[in-house]
């Protein structure tokens, strides 16, 4: 009972957030200087053409009335349509934000799967050879823009050793039906696994370059939570009993050290819609980032409004799940947070 | 003097970090008297020279108008350079006073500046600052803007989780038994043992301050052409891979060496002073 009022304030308090972005991101992308009517139906419209867009957007009117409209839409699931697209911007966003989540749940898993065990290798050898190679490593890793990563990787590995295609997900002879958008799991349903191997490959090195700064910062958490727990009794008496270093590493060493790194993987998500801006244009990526690009330079207001806001949710998302995951592995945590 | 030589020599990669840094600042300064041709900087047109590969007269070859990249580089780190100066000198008092403010004074100031807070920063950073940018003039003075919105935050929250921990101390509670004032408290006590983890974030930060900045201008939306900027660099030289790989690459190596410079430094500067415990 306890555990569910804590979840509950932290939904709340999470959705009080939420309004505040939609305030920001409303009044950021209210403030357009210049007409997005204008913009939008191009030099050659009429006057009469402007004005009517202009009432239809509800352009004329208060910017705390035109929130107001806007929040009473969302709420029942409508966030306008694309200037852009001449879609609705749910729409818009069904269609392309699958393609960046697939991207970003691929680049989180080669964070946590090669960042992890990188720290653990540092911890374990700290001050010799291996730790200085990993912090090197690590450090170059968030020392580049992501899309500096995409241009050398594509390069490299797409270009020169042609061991990975350009760009798109999935080259034009595959003809998957679409059921979840996420090209992984769509390709599976079909059945057709010569398409899952291609959507995989498309995959791989966009991937790869968004989850290359968040390699680098699990791996050297991950190696000073590890060291952190070194330093414990426990350790020591698993030492003196005579348990194999790789054994206290894996089962006594490591888990206590997972907690502070799942804090950090929740926030590098946002770092990584962050990069997926960048990655998803070097590579041709139909996702939302790309969408979100092309409806920047256009000043498509429903469209801004509508991507950053569920940018922003889904970030929240994330982070209120891992909240809840540390709780759930954590007692003292948990009890912290119970006693409050 | 000879102390921070010590600390230094018995640190190699941060001797390396600084070694980078000052190297870059440099070229910065004297990109007049280094560049081999300093007129590239601008809107200047070689049909002769254009789109060649690295040589003995081009080090990392030319644009496709005929620029020498090399010297474009060194004019594009002093831009760099210049917004992370700018941006670190506005946002870090600003987060910083907020941070005490909300930490120390609490109460209804604690929730709303942490609140605001929560709000800046649920949105990606790069995000916010592009949609700022959408709607601004993408003009040099707009993105120091943009950049510096989206980043005091992060020392409001970083401030005030120290000072959270602070203001139990014994220290301060003997401050306020002698009947000191809260701004007393708050900047003379309590602020000069923010400032390790303050400088520290700081040194990092101007490397990433560095990294957003060219990513916007990658994505079109920073500094304008013809002014150097190695993100815009990068994003012309995209276009035309694998072919004249050294427009994206050597741009995207330069922005590499000045941030590793300033991330091996703040590394450096973590442990020395042990701002993360």
């Amino acid at each position: 009972m306890k555990r569910f009022g804590i979840i509950a304030k932290r939904i709340g308090t999470a959705l009080l957030v939420l309004v505040g972005v939609s305030m920001l991101i409303f009044a950021v992308a209210r403030v357009i200087p210049g007409d997005p009517a204008r913009v939008a139906l191009g030099p050659n419209a009429t006057a009469e053409a402007v004005a009517s867009l202009r009432a239809a957007l509800r352009l004329d009117e208060p910017i705390v009335v035109q929130y107001w409209h806007y929040m009473v839409d969302l709420a029942r699931g409508d966030l306008g349509v694309s200037l852009y697209t001449n879609r609705p911007v749910t729409t818009d966003i069904a269609e392309f934000l699958p393609a960046t989540l697939e991207l970003i749940v691929l680049a989180g898993v080669m964070m946590v799967a090669i960042g992890l065990p990188l720290g653990i290798i540092a911890a374990r050898h700290r001050g010799r050879w291996p730790d200085h190679l990993v912090r090197v490593v690590s450090l170059l890793g968030v020392s580049a823009p992501s899309f500096v990563w995409a241009v050398v990787l594509m390069l490299i590995f797409a270009f020169w050793l042609q061991w990975f295609p350009i760009a798109s997900r999935l080259d034009d002879d595959f003809d998957i039906a679409r059921v979840t958008g996420f090209l992984l799991i769509d390709t599976v349903l079909a059945g057709n696994w010569a398409a899952f191997v291609d959507a995989l490959r498309h995959l791989i090195l966009p991937a790869f370059a968004i989850a290359l700064s968040g390699i680098g910062q699990a791996a050297r958490l991950t190696r000073a939570n590890m060291i952190e727990t070194y330093d414990r009794p426990y350790i020591e008496m698993a030492q003196a009993y005579g348990f194999s270093p790789g054994r206290i590493a894996r089962v006594w060493a490591f888990k206590p050290s997972l907690i502070p790194s799942l804090t950090i993987i929740g926030l590098d998500f946002a770092a990584m819609l962050g990069s997926a801006f960048l990655v998803e244009s070097v590579f041709g990526w139909p996702g939302i980032s790309r969408y979100g690009v092309q409806v920047i330079l256009r000043k498509d207001l429903n469209a801004i409004v509508g991507t950053v806001l569920i940018i922003a949710a889904l970030f929240i998302i994330v982070n209120i799940i891992v909240d809840l995951l540390t709780a759930v592995l954590n007692p003292r945590i948990r009890l912290a947070e119970a006693g409050r | 003097m000879t102390r921070a030589w010590r600390i230094l020599s018995a640190n190699p990669l941060t001797l390396a970090g600084v070694v980078l840094v000052a190297l870059v600042v440099l070229v910065a300064l004297l990109a007049d008297l280094l560049a081999p041709f300093p007129t590239h900087r601008g809107a200047v047109v070689d049909f002769v020279n254009f789109n060649k590969p690295p040589d003995a007269t081009f080090w990392m070859g030319t644009d496709l108008v005929g620029r020498d990249l090399f010297s474009r580089i060194l004019f594009a780190y002093r831009i760099s350079l210049m917004l992370g100066v700018v941006v670190l000198a506005i946002a870090v008092p600003v987060g910083v006073v907020l941070g005490l403010m909300a930490g120390y004074l609490g109460g209804w100031w604690e929730f709303a500046l942490m609140r605001l807070t929560d709000v800046f920063l649920s949105v990606p950073p790069l995000v916010l600052a592009m949609s700022i940018m959408g709607v601004l003039e993408p003009t040099l003075t707009n993105g120091m803007l943009a950049v510096t919105a989206m980043w005091w935050p992060w020392y409001t929250r970083l401030v005030y989780n120290i000072v959270r921990g602070e203001k139990v101390e014994g220290y301060v509670l003997a401050a306020e038994v002698i009947g000191a004032g809260s701004a007393h408290i708050m900047f003379r006590e309590i602020l000069p043992n923010c400032l390790p983890a303050i400088v520290t974030k700081m040194t990092l930060d101007f490397g990433f301050v560095i990294l957003i900045v060219s990513s916007l201008s990658f994505l079109g939306l920073g500094v304008q052409p013809p002014t150097p900027d190695l993100g815009s660099m990068v994003a012309e030289g995209a276009r035309y891979l694998p072919d004249s790989w050294w427009l994206a690459v050597f741009p995207g190596l330069a922005i590499l060496i000045a941030v590793f410079g300033f991330n091996l430094i703040g590394d450096g500067l973590r442990d020395i002073l042990g701002a993360d415990r």
